[in-house]
């Protein structure tokens, strides 16, 4: 498929997932950095208001990728993951509790009221908005920079994701999530029909680039010094291409911003964050981990096998219900004044105290028979029957108690 | 690669795990649970029409999504701790049982997607489109269950893989090893259930403070019966459920059994104690019923049960631990069941809920002693079948991380999981005191303000 072979096919998807997760979760944390920035009286309430209700329907999705890149790699390759996980418990630790104070802040924030208290939820956000990429950035930058060896927490716990390398790939992760989240938030204004909002978030999407851009080259820099077998295979092909496609991409975003094509700038934010990381993909290639290859790491091809077709097929169900859940936010349905809808005419209840009472009786009925076959039945089958009739036993049990009493 | 390490802080690495799960699952329960409660309230109002469920669902629904913001993190938390802490377990097994979090991956995905739009969707889309947008929350809750008990039930009944002689896995049969699995079929059900049990005793509990407190129109009792009744279903097949699982653990776990019961010596026609302590051999201070556990356990009163002495000292669970956290939730697990007895009758018989302040007072201690039996019976599982941590192939200390400083994340995350706790205290109690909405206007939009 792809030209790839079957043992790096569910690294080729996890690389999609990391790639889907830097771009919508970045623009996740982005919006909570700018909720950071936003200042104090009406027009900083404003922002964070706006960056809140952006995010808010998708947040919990956009965060599920990161779960599909962990299972992912742990499954196909579980040598690294394990080597992965366990040199760069500190880094991953710090964004795990950074991704906590974000799901909690979110939480907070539907029972919040008045300015002190959004504004104290806000800050949760986005603390932990800065912490998570900030972090994650810094552990992939530990392995681009070859400093996760193999085996259980063999490299330094701190060290590996607290150098020059490290700490650059996270600065930049931080300036290109607010870039994103710039981009996004002005876009969905202007969609909304906000343009003093979509012009303030246009402002901080010019700022917010060039400052990535200049960070980008400076950070090219740190890593020729710092990682030198990295940045040698980044800037050789067939790698460079993808960096290259990164910059023109982040560059071409810049000009689009600036001529106030926001739907188109929106799609080439995504791709120069996503050539960024096939970059770093390429680059490393074959090599997972020091001294261990893609496929010495792979698991075995049935269980490849597997993990692939499981991949395409929740992916036939993940990408219609992604699609629809995108479709309904970006079409601004979920920021339209509520439609009162009356139900169906009062009909009162539709089963007679018959076909109640009659509903009670199988229900004991049922109760009985499946007591019988779980607790006296010593193979699958009558196990089986007994489960089925305990299981109508709480259908019918339901369907007979679904009327309200009337007296207390 | 991975050889066992020594590390000093195996305890408070198995801790720090276990603090997490106690801190994720009960979050579990409202996400597997919570949502159908929701949805029968809404189910209930296109049906009739009276707006009073609608005013129910879309308040529910508040608590429903802060609910699953927090466990989303925690299970966050929960798909980290598994390399950070164990990469010995990842590293060698991730290949054998990594498929079942795979697809567990995607009904969390499904779960996410479809709770932003059925949160944000409220009085935006056709009551018909938004009642279908839940349809797809309440099945990936099955979904995500069946996957994650499915690594669960191979932890204690490992299969599809061969150990060689030095140490590396081979003949990996995924598919055998989390869906050919004896134990995954009554660990499944018996989670499941305990999700509704949960979420209804808890949910029917704060209205039944309500109630003690004077609380107490028609919004209020409708607010109470929806998930009391779903409760009190599933408690009595609970009961069922968990006979059979002791049954499956007596044939394939015989050590796990012998701790539950403080089975010291192998012996025929065991007795079952009840209370007390596990000492020298025996239990102290029980109340024994004689061939009890015999005749629960393989139905026949003379049965022979194998006893700790069976294996060597060093493959023993810590017998206390794991036969109190056993009793107790039995113990609880019985009370509830009476409660839903109690509950059923009053409903089926008298037609009404009942009346008197006892059953409302029993039914606020069984709203939190439902946590505690579920907690219970992951320690009565997880720690008894220790020293294993993939049972009788993998025991945990060559599972864990060689990183030094566990003890210091694991302080930082109590203080952040306290934290969480006391932030989901304190949003339960402000969306319960927000002034209700008049039936005709609905409150606006959820999420805003």
């Amino acid at each position: 498929m792809l030209g790839l072979e079957l043992y790096e096919l569910p690294l080729f998807f996890a690389l999609q997932g990391v790639a889907l997760y830097a771009v919508l979760a970045g623009a996740d944390f982005g919006a909570g950095i700018w909720q950071l920035l936003a200042g104090r009286g009406e027009q900083g309430r404003r922002i964070r208001e706006h960056a809140h209700r952006s995010m808010a329907p998708v947040w919990e999705a956009n965060h599920v990728w990161l779960i599909f890149v962990l299972v992912v790699v742990w499954t196909g390759y579980p040598l690294a993951f394990s080597s992965m996980a366990s040199t760069l418990a500190v880094a991953l630790t710090a964004a795990g509790l950074g991704i906590v104070l974000r799901g909690v802040a979110y939480a907070l924030r539907s029972a919040s009221a008045g300015d002190t208290e959004l504004r104290a939820v806000d800050t949760l956000t986005a603390v932990g908005s800065v912490m998570a990429p900030f972090a994650l950035a810094a552990a992939a930058g530990a392995i681009a920079s070859q400093r996760v060896p193999v085996g259980n927490a063999a490299g330094e716990l701190w060290s590996s994701w607290l150098n020059p390398t490290s700490i650059m790939a996270g600065v930049l992760a931080l300036l290109a999530s607010a870039y994103l989240a710039a981009v996004y938030l002005a876009a969905d204004a202007r969609r909304a029909g906000d343009e003093a909002m979509a012009a303030l978030f246009r402002t901080r999407a010019l700022v917010a680039g060039s400052v990535a851009g200049v960070a980008a080259i400076a950070g090219g820099l740190v890593v020729r010094s710092d990682a030198r077998w990295i940045f040698d295979r980044l800037v050789d092909t067939p790698a460079v291409f993808s960096v290259g496609l990164s910059l023109l991409a982040g560059v071409g975003t810049l000009v689009l911003v600036l001529r106030w094509h926001l739907g188109a700038a929106r799609v080439s934010a995504a791709v120069a964050v996503a050539a960024l990381v096939g970059g770093w993909a390429l680059a490393q290639n074959p090599l997972l981990l020091p001294g261990l290859t893609v496929r010495e790491a792979a698991a075995p091809d049935n269980v490849q096998t597997l993990l692939v077709i499981s991949i395409l097929a929740g992916g036939l169900i993940l990408f219609p219900s992604l699609a629809l859940l995108f479709r309904l936010v970006l079409r601004g349905a979920f920021q339209a004044e509520p439609v009162i809808e009356r139900g169906a005419p009062l009909t009162g209840p539709s089963s007679g105290l018959a076909a109640t009472l009659t509903a009670t009786r199988l229900a004991g009925a049922c109760f009985a028979i499946g007591a019988i076959f779980l607790v006296l039945g010593d193979s699958a089958w009558p196990h089986a029957i007994g489960v089925a009739a305990l299981g109508a036993f709480i259908v019918l049990g339901l369907s007979a108690l679904a009327g309200e009493d009337s007296r207390e | 690669m991975f050889d066992p390490v020594q590390q000093s802080y195996l305890l408070e690495a198995r801790q720090m795990q276990a603090l997490s799960f106690a801190v994720h699952i009960p979050l579990v329960c409202f996400g597997i649970a919570f949502p159908a409660m929701v949805m029968r309230a809404e189910w209930l109002w296109m049906r009739t029409g009276d707006e009073v469920y609608r005013v129910l669902a879309m308040r529910w629904t508040k608590v429903m999504v802060a609910l699953f913001a927090c466990g989303v993190v925690t299970g966050t938390i929960l798909s980290f701790e598994m390399g950070l802490l164990w990469p010995g377990f990842m590293g060698t097994f991730g290949a054998v049982f990594g498929l079942g979090f795979a697809l567990e991956g995607f009904s969390f995905f499904v779960e996410a997607i479809f709770i932003g739009i059925y949160v944000y969707g409220w009085n935006r889309m056709s009551p018909r489109a938004h009642f279908i947008s839940g349809i797809p929350i309440v099945v990936a809750g099955l979904t995500g269950s069946l996957f994650v008990i499915s690594v669960n039930a191979w932890m204690n009944d490992p299969g599809g893989f061969t150990l060689t002689p030095d140490g590396t896995v081979t003949d990996i049969d995924p598919i055998e090893a989390l869906f050919g699995n004896g134990h995954l079929a009554y660990q499944l059900i018996h989670m499941y259930l305990a999700g509704f049990i949960v979420a209804g005793f808890l949910v029917a509990a704060a209205y039944a403070v309500g109630r003690l407190r004077g609380r107490w129109g028609r919004y209020e009792r409708i607010a109470l019966t929806i998930p009391l009744t779903v409760a009190a279903l599933a408690a009595p097949v609970q009961l069922l459920v968990g006979d059979w699982a002791a049954r499956e653990v007596a044939k394939s776990q015989p050590t796990k059994l012998a701790a539950l019961e403080g089975v010291g010596h192998t012996e025929r026609g065991a007795p079952l104690h009840l209370l007390g302590w596990y000492s020298d051999g025996k239990v102290k201070a029980g109340i024994p019923i004689p061939k009890g556990l015999s005749l629960l356990a393989f139905h026949d009163p003379n049965a022979e049960v194998q006893g700790l002495d069976a294996v060597a000292a060093k493959d023993r669970p810590p017998v206390n631990v794991v036969r109190i956290a056993f009793q107790l939730m039995v113990a609880i697990g019985t009370f509830l069941a009476a409660l839903s007895a109690w509950y059923l009758y009053a409903r089926t018989r008298r037609k009404r809920v009942p009346s008197g302040v006892w059953f409302y007072r029993l039914l606020v201690v069984a709203g939190p002693a439902s946590v505690v039996a579920l907690i219970s019976g992951w320690v009565t599982t997880e720690v008894g079948r220790q020293p294993w941590v993939v049972y009788e192939v993998m025991r945990t200390e060559a599972a864990v991380t060689a990183a030094d400083g566990i003890a210091v994340g694991y302080g930082t995350l109590a203080a952040f999981f306290a934290c969480l706790i006391a932030a989901v205290a304190w949003i339960l109690r402000r969306l319960a005191r927000a002034p209700m909405k008049t039936y005709e206007e609905p409150e606006r939009a959820l999420g805003e303000g």
